[in-house]
């Protein structure tokens, strides 16, 4: 059977390429995209350790995280559209709005 | 077998997230995270999750991408396809993720408390999740709802016409 480090080094490489994508790009849509990706790596360890132990917190957890996720990219993409609709810029780099 | 199954998903995984983040147009990093959310849930599969399974599809692949999808088209985003995309354009940030990365694969590779292997479970495991769920964890569900509503109508004010 697949042992549970390979399933943690998949959250871990995922969990890199989502950061990555956070960090190094520079549009807002990309980077709500690169979340989506960091959640799903967490997901995956909360999984695969509910079931090494057999606990089904581990599952209830990533149910929980799955919801807030759906929550979050509601509100992100209405800011989206609401920034377009202000700003027409897509880039990270000239929301600057907030900024001191 | 299982170990070939999820070498597979797991590769396919790693190529669509790495087509997420390198590729230009946003239609394209939509579909590719698609297809990855697909390959995730293929790994609950694996993982004897068949519930979470369903409801990664649900809820990723037909609501949350859907909804990317329909704001990619309200948006125009030509712009973003022509402007080039370089991965060395933040070395600070690019040194602190390889330095992760290795990190924790380090730390995961090193101990042998995750040696164990995944065992194979029995059936009636949907009966046990949903009661504890809906038994231990009905304020958390409840407190999700309201936070869902929340969400809701947060983003119909936000994404709505300006009056006058």
């Amino acid at each position: 059977m697949v042992p549970l480090s390979w399933y943690i080094l998949l959250g871990v490489i995922l969990f890199v390429i989502g950061a990555a994508g956070v960090l190094l790009r520079r549009n807002i849509l990309v980077v709500l995209m690169s979340l989506e990706l960091l959640l799903n790596s967490v997901n995956i360890n909360f999984v695969a350790f509910g079931r090494i132990y057999d606990d089904f917190r581990g599952q209830i957890f990533a149910i929980f995280v799955i919801a807030i996720t759906a929550a979050e990219v509601a509100v992100a993409l209405g800011i989206v559209v609401a920034l377009v609709r202000n700003k027409s810029t897509l880039k990270v780099d000239d929301v600057t709005m907030m900024k001191g | 077998m299982g170990q070939g199954f999820f070498l597979l998903f797991a590769a396919v995984s790693v190529i669509t997230a790495l087509t997420v983040v390198l590729a230009r147009n946003p239609v394209h990093c939509a579909l590719a995270l698609m297809a990855c959310f697909l390959q995730i849930s293929a790994i609950f599969v694996l993982l004897e999750a068949p519930l979470l399974a369903v409801i990664q599809i649900f809820v990723y692949v037909g609501a949350i991408m859907v909804l990317f999808l329909f704001v990619i088209m309200m948006i125009d985003v030509r712009e973003a396809m022509s402007q080039r995309f370089l991965p060395g354009g933040n070395l600070p940030a690019l040194v602190m993720l390889v330095l992760l990365g290795i990190e924790m694969s380090v730390l995961v590779l090193w101990s042998d408390r995750f040696s164990v292997t995944v065992p194979a479970g029995g059936g009636d495991e949907i009966r046990q999740l949903s009661t504890t769920l809906f038994a231990g964890y009905l304020l958390p569900f409840e407190a999700a709802s309201v936070i869902l509503l929340v969400a809701l109508i947060g983003a119909i004010v936000l994404a709505r016409k300006e009056q006058g």
